[in-house]
């Protein structure tokens, strides 16, 4: 079997197009360069294609072949096909109709006003996306206030659902990562206290930045990670399925059938979190302040009651429902967005993280501001 | 199983394990099932080079399970599927990259990339596979394009901009990307209005008889199996209890043959077919 090849001479001073072989999509790219140099090169000509040699084509061949034909040949008698068999003729003539070219991709104006156009958009949509996340968060709250007057509004089996998938599974995950945060900080403490003979102060260290900071914003972290994403990429495709639109017409409130849910068994089950993130970077603490500085769980414990007080404890779960309530609105915010794609989907996903994150740490700096000007 | 022995006996079929050398899709004692649930058992098909099957059977019958694994999405748990010869679940890697090349597939809702637009899509498997200039896989998605009946503005559109027709000619002319000698069709009809059906119809007998395609159409529209296929299959408890033209399926003597076919819209799909 040949690849498709051609080649031209002249006969009785008309142009001739020999085609030769098996003129089969997988075999046209070889060629496809330099017969559309022999297209550029002899537009408006009289042109025989003889097709006495070709021994396969398909639909791909037989376009290549017609349009060399329709784009090189003048139209008159002697342009013509020669040597072809009945069933070569049907297919050419078959796709004869269906030469015009279609744009393949939305078009793209000049690159220069474009990226102007871009940035423009960009700012326009910051403010509208602050507007629109103002408006849900807005929407979210009333929706609670009419729940809180009309009880059975809140979902209970949904909200225990999600306490358990969102809460729940996580508590493995988040002691560990805060276990092993308590002991780095209490190692890392104890080498460079240990210069000043302050180990002692190691159990201060870890209490204070286990208390007020590691353990609810490492559950925070995660739970951003782990469920706002997940609230995003739920509610997105249900978007996407039109089941949103179904529950609107059902007479259901999406907001309160699915945003409300989430977003309550996410401020319930956050400081429960970040208690338990605390305790375990304490316990972190305490065992490595054993093994490394000698110092027994007793006086770690003993030392703690005396130096730290409770508010410290306080001053770190307050934060906790703040958060909660955050990461759910944005990721349910981002999941209503969707619109489309699979690719919308998935930049909506990537937003819903990286925007509780963000907004998690500003409100973690803004309140850590706020406790020193309050002396907490 | 007496229903089999009446249809052989007319001399037309192979749903036993005779050999019929024109067939390209051979299915021979399919077994799949879900966990427990087994979906066909023994169930035998040929598909024959240059026709247009129609699968039918009521839902839940597993007709796009049969299709599935047919073409490789699911695993059957016991008989094999042996295309152009080879059997497919035997085949190598590549010996199957080289089947998948020959054939094209036609998803229920079309299942076109989200992300790309209708050229686009139809490029992907011509890229992929051929690995051609962009000029001549624009030049021939546009064909594509326009063999699906598709107006060429319809080529930068994304498939959410779509209407559900359109959309499943999109999918059509990706599935012909690669000029598939066997092409398969889940419900091509189905959710199209009765003209855009009756288009349709028309367009898969015109591309057949034009590419000499091979059709596998699962359908549940009548009037496409009066207008369009050339044998029936009928799908029921778990294998294929009639196969052949569709005036000696209709004849067959099953509860849910008779009902289908001798049902108001039977009967009225047959009088506009041959009225």
């Amino acid at each position: 079997m040949n690849a498709a090849t051609f080649h031209v001479d002249m006969v009785d001073d008309v142009l001739r197009l020999n085609i030769e072989g098996d003129w089969r999509a997988r075999f046209l790219a070889r060629i496809d360069h330099d017969i559309r140099d022999f297209e550029e090169d002899s537009v408006g000509r009289e042109l025989i294609i003889d097709l006495s040699k070709l021994e396969r084509m398909d639909t791909a061949g037989a376009l290549v072949i017609q349009r060399v034909m329709s784009s090189c040949a003048s139209r008159t008698d002697r342009s013509t096909f020669t040597g072809a068999s009945d069933a070569q003729m049907a297919l050419l003539e078959h796709v004869r109709p269906h030469l015009a070219p279609c744009p393949v991709e939305p078009a793209r104006g000049n690159p220069f006003i474009m990226l102007l156009v871009r940035l423009g958009v960009g700012a326009r949509d910051v403010y509208f996306a602050a507007i629109d996340i103002l408006n849900f968060i807005g929407v979210v709250v009333r929706t609670f206030i009419r729940a809180v007057a009309e009880p059975r509004r809140f979902r209970l089996t949904s909200i225990v659902s999600h306490m358990e998938s969102a809460g729940l599974d996580a508590v493995p995950i988040v002691a560990t990562m805060s276990f092993l945060v308590g002991a780095v900080v209490a190692y890392m403490g104890a080498k460079s206290l240990a210069t000043f003979g302050a180990e002692i102060f190691t159990v201060e260290l870890v209490s204070l930045a286990v208390l007020r900071e590691f353990g609810v914003l490492l559950a925070a972290i995660l739970l951003a990670g782990r469920s706002g994403s997940a609230f995003t990429a739920q509610i997105g495709s249900m978007k996407l399925r039109e089941e949103i639109d179904a529950l609107r017409v059902t007479g259901l409130d999406p907001i309160e059938v699915l945003v409300l849910p989430r977003t309550i068994a996410l401020i319930v089950m956050l400081p429960v979190l970040a208690f338990i993130g605390a305790m375990m970077g304490l316990l972190g603490g305490i065992i490595v302040s054993w093994g490394a500085l000698d110092i027994s769980p007793t006086l770690f414990i003993a030392r703690m009651k005396e130096a730290i007080v409770l508010s410290n404890f306080w001053a770190g779960i307050i934060k906790a429902p703040f958060f909660a309530f955050i990461i759910s609105v944005v990721g349910c915010f981002q999941g209503m967005s969707v619109e489309g794609s699979a690719e919308s989907l998935g930049q909506r996903t990537t937003l819903s993280v990286v925007q509780s994150l963000f907004l998690v740490i500003f409100i973690d700096s803004f309140f850590a501001m706020f406790y020193l000007e309050i002396d907490f | 199983m007496v229903i089999d022995d009446r249809i052989l006996r007319k001399g037309d079929v192979g749903t036993t394990g005779r050999p019929d050398s024109d067939a390209i899709i051979r299915v021979r004692g399919l077994k799949t099932q879900f966990g427990h649930a087994v979906i066909h058992e023994d169930l035998d098909l040929d598909l024959r080079s240059g026709e247009i099957l129609g699968v039918v059977g009521g839902s839940g019958t597993g007709k796009s399970v049969l299709m599935r694994a047919i073409i490789g999405l699911k695993r059957p748990s016991a008989g094999s599927v042996s295309v152009f010869g080879q059997d497919f679940y035997a085949a190598s890697e590549n010996q199957r990259i080289e089947i998948e090349r020959r054939w094209g597939v036609l998803f229920q809702g079309g299942a076109l990339f989200s992300s790309l637009t209708v050229a686009q899509n139809v490029m992907a498997p011509i890229r992929e596979h051929l690995g051609m200039p962009d000029a001549l896989a624009r030049d021939i998605a546009a064909m594509k394009i326009s063999m699906s009946g598709l107006p060429p503005e319809a080529g930068d559109k994304y498939p959410s901009e779509l209407s559900g027709g359109m959309r499943k000619r999109a999918g059509l002319a990706r599935a012909l990307a690669l000029d598939p000698e066997i092409v398969f069709l889940d419900e091509p009809t189905a959710g199209l209005d009765p003209i855009g059906a009756a288009q349709f119809d028309q367009l898969i007998v015109d591309l057949k008889t034009s590419l000499g395609l091979t059709v596998f159409m699962i359908t549940h529209d009548l009037d496409s199996l009066y207008a369009a296929c050339d044998r029936v299959a009928v799908l029921a408890e778990k294998h294929v209890i009639a196969v052949g033209p569709l005036s000696e399926v209709a004849e067959t003597d099953h509860a849910w043959t008779r009902s289908y076919f001798s049902g108001p819209r039977g009967r009225a799909a047959r009088a506009s077919a041959l009225g």
